[in-house]
């Protein structure tokens, strides 16, 4: 994968199907290392997922890919713009062409359902009232909560605000839908609809699907192709069929969730007995 | 040594803090004018800080009156000269406890509001989302309230004066009995113009240093439910001291 993308000319930026590209990118947090030599290609049209054991920087990749913050070295292309290159105000021309779905789904809090969805548009757009009704409708009906219209964000469950959230990232039809762990703490019958939104959203409007998680299962329907991250590097890439018969150690254990491998159960400690003598 | 080491660790850590702040000042400055050109926004937030703040300012407002009622009226019927209690209460109120009580109220009320809704948004991902929908929460969240806390803030300032005049009335007219045209007639002669002007100005510089306390605190809040708490402490705590530095500045100049 990485001789993949290293081999690539550098000029023209991107090939015409990959609308992200992520180039040997090194990031730290406090001189701990997260990525060191990080390269991957999000297809145009397709869901990508992007998996990896806990604390593997799967967040960390997003806010790369969205801005939020700038890589030590490398560079992460955007439609072949440079992300980490761009002022503000050209950061924010980007971003209305993106679409992030949160964890907790973040909606605004003070603000009906209605109104959250309406907030993007109301916020880049001077439509009329009639025709942001019409829109804000539409998106929620999509999601299966046009009924729910009128609740504030306290009186959703955890699946319903998700759902609201991604009616939001809707909202203004970006050519890239990211999602950040959506399917954390849902019962089956949310994760259910989830997987299903996200496929229809995916390939009825022809939008490009990021998704990092780590629910094997889920991903194993859902994406087109998937990338395992670990020890700061792409551990593999491929198909899901493709992943589950790699020879490498730390995928076999992630894809099969076994306890015992290169990720080990005990956090790094002193010798036990010695420490227990020790007080 | 240890000592110099810590005092020089805490001075470098004030620098920090207070260029942070006026960088963020000038953030939330730059901004301004594009909050007022969406003006339901700050309306709504002078709603926030200012109309639900009235009552405990009218409320303490009385009573720190009504207070200094008693306190002038028994020290100036020492000297015989109860009539100037109309003057003495209202150079009181207008020039130093209506602004800096209104400040403390209001560090307290509508500060505290500020920095923990703030900080809460910071803590739900709220604000991030805001940026991955390429809104600047400076333009969106920050300066529309700044707005509203100093616009907010002269109001109830000059409501909390009226009110601290009548309250001083109550106690000196109605209950001790001081001539009621020499109490107004005093007041009007001697408070001019300018000592107004300072209760008001005063007024605004607090309403200024108080919401952006509040709103900085807030927004650079570490996103946990401890430093939510943290930052809503530090808003009362520092917005109060810096009030009361800047009252005993404020009167210098203007003295």
């Amino acid at each position: 994968m990485s001789s993949n993308a290293t081999s690539r000319k550098p000029e023209p930026q991107t090939a015409q199907d990959s609308i992200v590209e992520v180039r040997d990118v090194h990031y730290s947090i406090g001189g701990r290392p997260i990525f060191s030599g990080l390269n991957l290609q999000i297809q145009r049209g397709r869901i990508t997922a992007i998996m990896g054991p806990s604390g593997t920087g799967k967040t960390t990749l997003l806010r790369l890919m969205t801005g939020q913050i700038r890589p030590d070295s490398g560079q992460v292309l955007f439609d072949g713009i440079d992300v980490s290159n761009l002022s503000t105000r050209d950061l924010y021309a980007l971003r209305r062409r993106m679409g992030m779905l949160f964890q907790n789904g973040a909606l605004l809090t003070d603000e009906d359902v209605f109104e959250n969805v309406a907030f993007p548009l109301r916020e880049h757009t001077d439509l009329p009232e009639a025709l942001i009704r019409n829109i804000v409708l539409t998106k929620l009906q999509s999601v299966g909560l046009r009924g729910a219209a009128r609740l504030m964000p306290a009186e959703l469950s955890g699946g319903m605000a998700r759902r609201v959230a991604l009616a939001r990232a809707m909202a203004t039809d970006p050519e890239v839908l990211i999602y950040d762990e959506p399917f954390t703490g849902l019962d089956p019958i949310s994760m259910g609809m989830i997987v299903r939104l996200v496929r229809q959203m995916n390939y009825a409007l022809g939008i490009t699907s990021i998704v990092v998680s780590h629910d094997v299962e889920e991903l194993s329907i859902l994406a087109d192709s998937s990338y395992i991250i670990a020890g700061g590097k792409v551990a593999a890439s491929g198909s899901f069929v493709e992943l589950k018969d790699h020879d490498s150690e730390i995928v076999h254990q992630f894809i099969n969730g076994l306890a015992d491998g290169p990720v080990a159960f005990h956090y790094p400690a002193p010798d036990y007995y010695e420490d227990l003598l020790a007080g | 040594m240890h000592f110099l080491r810590e005092l020089w660790d805490n001075v470098r850590e004030f620098v920090t803090t207070v260029g942070s702040v006026a960088l963020f000042f000038g953030r939330v400055l730059a901004q301004l004018p594009r909050a007022f050109l969406r003006p339901s926004l700050v309306v709504e937030q002078v709603h926030n800080t200012g109309a639900l703040s009235l009552v405990i300012i009218m409320t303490c407002g009385l009573f720190v009156g009504m207070v200094l009622g008693l306190t002038g009226y028994d020290l100036l019927q020492r000297f015989g000269s109860e009539e100037a209690l109309g003057t003495a209460g209202a150079l009181a109120v207008v020039k130093e406890l209506g602004p800096v009580v209104t400040a403390l109220l209001f560090a307290g009320r509508a500060g505290t509001a500020l920095a923990s809704e703030i900080g809460l948004m910071r803590a739900t991902d709220q604000l991030t989302a805001m940026e991955m929908m390429a809104v600047d929460p400076m333009r969106r969240v920050i300066a529309p309230r700044f707005a509203g806390g100093i616009i907010a803030m002269p109001l109830l300032t000059v409501i909390f004066i009226a009110i601290g005049i009548f309250g001083v009335q109550l106690v000196g007219v109605q209950q001790f009995k001081v001539d009621a045209a020499s109490f107004w007639s005093q007041m009007r002669s001697s408070v001019g113009l300018d000592d107004i002007m300072e209760g008001v100005i005063k007024g605004c510089v607090f309403g200024v240093a108080c919401s952006l306390i509040a709103v900085y605190e807030g927004y650079n809040a570490t996103p946990t439910a401890e430093g939510v708490g943290r930052a809503t402490t530090r808003t009362v705590v520092i917005s109060a001291v810096l009030t009361l530095i800047l009252d005993y500045i404020l009167t210098a100049i203007m003295l």
